[in-house]
């Protein structure tokens, strides 16, 4: 069964990235930015330019060029950034996945530690004083912009009690894992409230399904605390819907927190995409779609797995 | 579990478990307040059952949650009257003091077995929760007195099936498993609540056999509630017929039978089908509806689905009154308790039932 279930995982990868970093290959083509003219600049003859076109393979046709890319991509070359300096697509990503993950992973944690007790304490009186009070907040915070939430964070934390650092990010490698944990900590904070808000919403309204369920009752009936029946017996059947926008959140976290990484100064898999589209540089821009459709496709299989640990009603159907 | 006869048990064992004192559960709803149990008096003794019978909207699964204060007054009902669990008052408690009471005094078996276990916990937990949650034992001692019980209420190969989810147990197996929660702490009283009416036939009878084997061994005092007359016949030493949020008729069950005094108990009789009825006949059911218990008929609450119904009926409500022993064919006269009691202002004190009722098809 399990090695069924890896092969149709792998065989899902293999799809969706194919499909993705085809899209994306002729995306770019498509771009009004010439990578040509972005790699001379100003001032070029017309020789130069077909010269530069040809070293770029831009003369041979979309689908030949895709195939040669894709034949070094599976072998871990991405290509090399066409505009300079010139650097490893694959180096470049190397340096800035690992602040993307980490600030999803931390943002996404940060959000549980605040979405579960929140959706708990709301759903144990719906329509309560205290229900009524975290949905107010959790709309006040969806309704805000994360540049706005941002803002706000830096504003209370770094600014006015200055318990934070307000930008730069701080490698492990270089710095340790607290001071890396200290200044990542806002901006996790900031991807955290709005997922968090989310969160909170789509569990509470789980969570008082769930509580309508005969199983509650009988809990009760056997004399379970309220506290026990809401943790013990509500909170993971309520969960799956939660999980699934987890790994939703996941993969979309990864990619473009582009807005968290600016406000902060980070060097994330956001702000690098970004800024090659803008330059023309199309292979990074590739690149990191490939690498971060890859990631999302991976998320999204280990939370179907999760499925089958949280419903063992699922495990068997498979 | 030899089926020790009721008769046998010494009067001291005897002792009331639970006493209900003229009960009101009134829901509040946006159509007006529901008088869902209007002013029901029960007794219950240990090692005895009494079959709580009325058709669905009767009242019968709210006065059952009333008992255990599983409802009570509150922001969405009131509840009134008094409710005596071995002389303590459950509508009084507080609701920790509820807590410590259920599952342990008083033990709740449901209706449907495949909703009343979480899908995602297994068996073992089920049951090893209610332990230590009422008692002070070790996780181990607690997994040992699971298998012990799931072997009490004939589950084969326990050990196994404490390691397995409820969606790998069959429904009869899985209300075994319910009716094993209940009795974990030994509680002196169990209400089952329409136990078997999720379950096929053949199994139903199985689980209503254990139920009466656990109370003679156990001693336990059941409250058993159904719709079905036939599920508690035979099984309750005692019935009340509820209508319309009050008991029409209550006594030995072999009266009821015998000689319903109250058209609706006789009306429910005919109902049941027979096999010695000829093959194709309708089946018969009362005319009309359950009463609207936000307003109800003014007099007695069968009088417009009452064949026998007379003016007096619908201006006065009747009340639960001795029938006079003389008129009763086979009075078992066990006391006051057994005593046939009928709310009808025209009971039928002829010994016979009357399927034949006009008001019956």
């Amino acid at each position: 069964m399990t090695w069924r279930r890896g092969a149709r995982i792998l065989g899902e990868l293999v799809a969706v990235l194919a499909l993705v970093s085809f899209g994306t290959f002729a995306l770019v083509s498509m771009m009004d930015v010439d990578p040509a003219v972005s790699v001379l600049g100003e001032g070029h003859t017309e020789a130069e330019y077909d010269e530069v076109r040809h070293d770029l393979g831009l003369d041979q046709p979309l689908l030949t060029r895709y195939v040669s890319w894709l034949g070094d991509a599976v072998t871990g070359d991405l290509g090399t950034s066409v505009v300079p300096p010139y650097s490893d697509v694959a180096d470049r990503i190397a340096d800035a996945l690992p602040v993307s993950v980490e600030l999803a992973l931390l943002g996404m944690g940060m959000a549980l530690l605040l979405a579960i007790p929140a959706a708990l304490w709301s759903a144990n009186r719906p329509g309560g004083r205290v229900d009524r009070a975290i949905s107010a907040m959790t709309v006040g915070v969806l309704s805000l912009p994360s540049f706005m939430l941002g803002l706000i964070v830096i504003m209370v934390l770094a600014n006015q009690l200055g318990w934070f650092p307000r930008a730069q990010w701080a490698r492990i490698g270089d710095e340790g894992v607290y001071q890396n944990l200290y200044h990542a900590f806002l901006p996790a904070l900031t991807i955290a409230l709005a997922e968090a808000a989310m969160f909170t919403r789509v569990l509470r309204n789980d969570l008082i399904t769930t509580l309508q369920e005969d199983f509650v009752l009988s809990a009760r009936a056997k004399g379970m605390t309220p506290r026990q029946v809401l943790v013990g017996d509500a909170l993971r059947p309520s969960s799956l819907s939660l999980v699934t926008l987890m790994g939703i959140s996941m993969g979309r976290l990864i990619g473009s927190t582009v807005v968290v990484e600016y406000l902060f100064g980070l060097p994330g898999m956001g702000s690098l995409t970004v800024s090659a589209a803008q330059t023309g540089d199309f292979v990074m821009v590739q690149g990191a779609v490939l690498v971060i459709a890859a990631i999302y496709v991976l998320t999204n299989a280990a939370i179907d797995v999760s499925y089958g640990y949280l419903d063992p009603r699922i495990r068997r159907a498979r | 579990m030899s089926a020790v006869p009721m008769r046998t048990l010494q009067a001291e064992d005897r002792a009331t478990v639970l006493q209900v004192d003229d009960l009101h559960t009134v829901i509040r709803t946006p159509r007006g307040p529901v008088r869902a149990v209007d002013g029901v008096s029960l007794t219950l003794r240990r090692g005895e059952t009494l079959g709580l019978v009325g058709e669905s909207g009767s009242g019968k699964s709210v006065l059952g949650r009333s008992i255990m204060g599983l409802y009570r007054s509150g922001s969405t009902m009131s509840v009134t009257g008094r409710v005596l669990f071995e002389g303590r008052d459950v509508q009084a408690m507080q609701a920790a003091e509820l807590r410590a009471l259920w599952g342990s005094g008083i033990g709740m078996v449901f209706q449907d077995p495949l909703t009343a276990l979480n899908p995602v916990k297994r068996i073992g937990r089920h049951l090893t929760e209610t332990l230590r949650r009422h008692q002070t034992i070790s996780v181990r001692q607690a997994r040992v007195r699971a298998i012990e019980l799931l072997g009490l209420v004939g589950i084969p190969d326990p050990r196994r099936r404490v390691e397995q989810y409820p969606h790998e147990l069959s429904g009869g197996m899985r209300q075994r498993v319910v009716i094993a929660m209940a009795l974990a702490n030994d509680p002196a009283l169990v209400i089952a609540d329409e136990p078997t009416t999720a379950l096929d036939v053949t199994v139903q009878r199985q689980i209503l056999d254990l139920l009466d084997d656990l109370r003679t061994e156990l001693g336990l005092a059941i409250l058993l509630i159904s719709h079905n007359l036939g599920v508690v016949a035979g099984r309750a030493e005692r019935v009340a017929v509820m209508y319309g949020g009050r008991i029409v008729e209550t006594a030995a069950a072999g009266d009821v039978f015998a000689a319903p005094a109250h058209p609706y108990t006789g009306a429910l009789l005919a109902a049941i089908p027979r096999l010695a009825d000829p093959a194709h006949r309708r089946l018969r059911a009362i005319d009309g509806t359950p009463p609207d218990l936000v307003s109800p008929p003014v007099g007695c609450r069968f009088a417009p689905r009452c064949p026998a119904a007379q003016d007096d009926c619908r201006t006065a409500q009747p009340v639960l009154t001795d029938l006079a022993t003389e008129a009763r064919a086979g009075g078992s006269g066990d006391g006051v308790l057994n005593a046939h009691r009928a709310a009808c202002l025209h009971p039928n004190l002829g010994a016979e039932p009357r399927p034949s009722d006009q008001g019956v098809r």
